[in-house]
């Protein structure tokens, strides 16, 4: 991976506490999976940064080796990798995700 | 470019021999499949190690040749 593209990484997940690698943006995903899991931080009224993917190759590529994840969407708390869609949804699902924001100290809707 | 879903459970199969692998094909398209895996090997470790263990399996076919598995690691 390209130096500049670990850089644009580290920079987005160390300047939004919240980021959401996608496919698309929060407004308009362009993958299914990419919107559950956007929709999922919208419901718990998350402040987040989307990072849509397909505007970059490199980046696209490069998240995946950054995380050692072969998949987008990636979610990041805290300069954390949480998980991808199936791990962010069964998370959700349990209330462990909020568990993580409120640990994290990330304003949710409760 | 798709996948069959056999093969997926091969893979995974290979990787973990003493595995349940249920895997139903979503869309009936051969590109859009759900994963249930269970095994032994997932004890201890964190759902991110567990469903790397699983994509690891597939041999960098995911995000390729396979553009999507719903995976679901349980342990056993």
């Amino acid at each position: 991976m390209e130096q500049q593209t670990k850089d644009l990484i580290n920079n987005e997940i160390t300047n939004n506490e919240v980021c959401l690698f996608m496919k698309g943006t929060p407004d308009a995903p362009q993958c299914g999976f990419s919107m559950a899991v956007s929709n999922m931080l919208k419901i718990l009224e998350v402040n987040y940064k989307g990072i849509n993917v397909l505007e970059n190759q490199s980046l696209r590529e490069g998240i995946k080796e950054f995380s050692d994840w072969p998949t987008v969407p990636q979610l990041y708390i805290k300069t954390e990798f949480v998980g991808g869609c199936d791990i962010v949804k069964e998370m959700y699902e349990s209330g462990e995700l909020k568990k993580i924001l409120e640990n994290k100290g990330i304003v949710y809707k409760k | 470019m798709a996948m069959d879903l056999k093969e997926i459970e091969t893979l995974i199969k290979e990787a973990l021999p003493n595995a349940k692998v249920d895997i139903q094909d979503l869309a009936g398209d051969g590109n859009h499949y759900s994963a249930i895996v269970t095994s032994t090997e997932f004890s201890g470790k964190s759902k991110i190690e567990q469903h790397k263990i699983v994509y690891n399996s597939l041999k960098g076919k995911m995000g390729n040749e396979l553009h999507a598995l719903a995976i679901k690691t349980k342990e056993q």
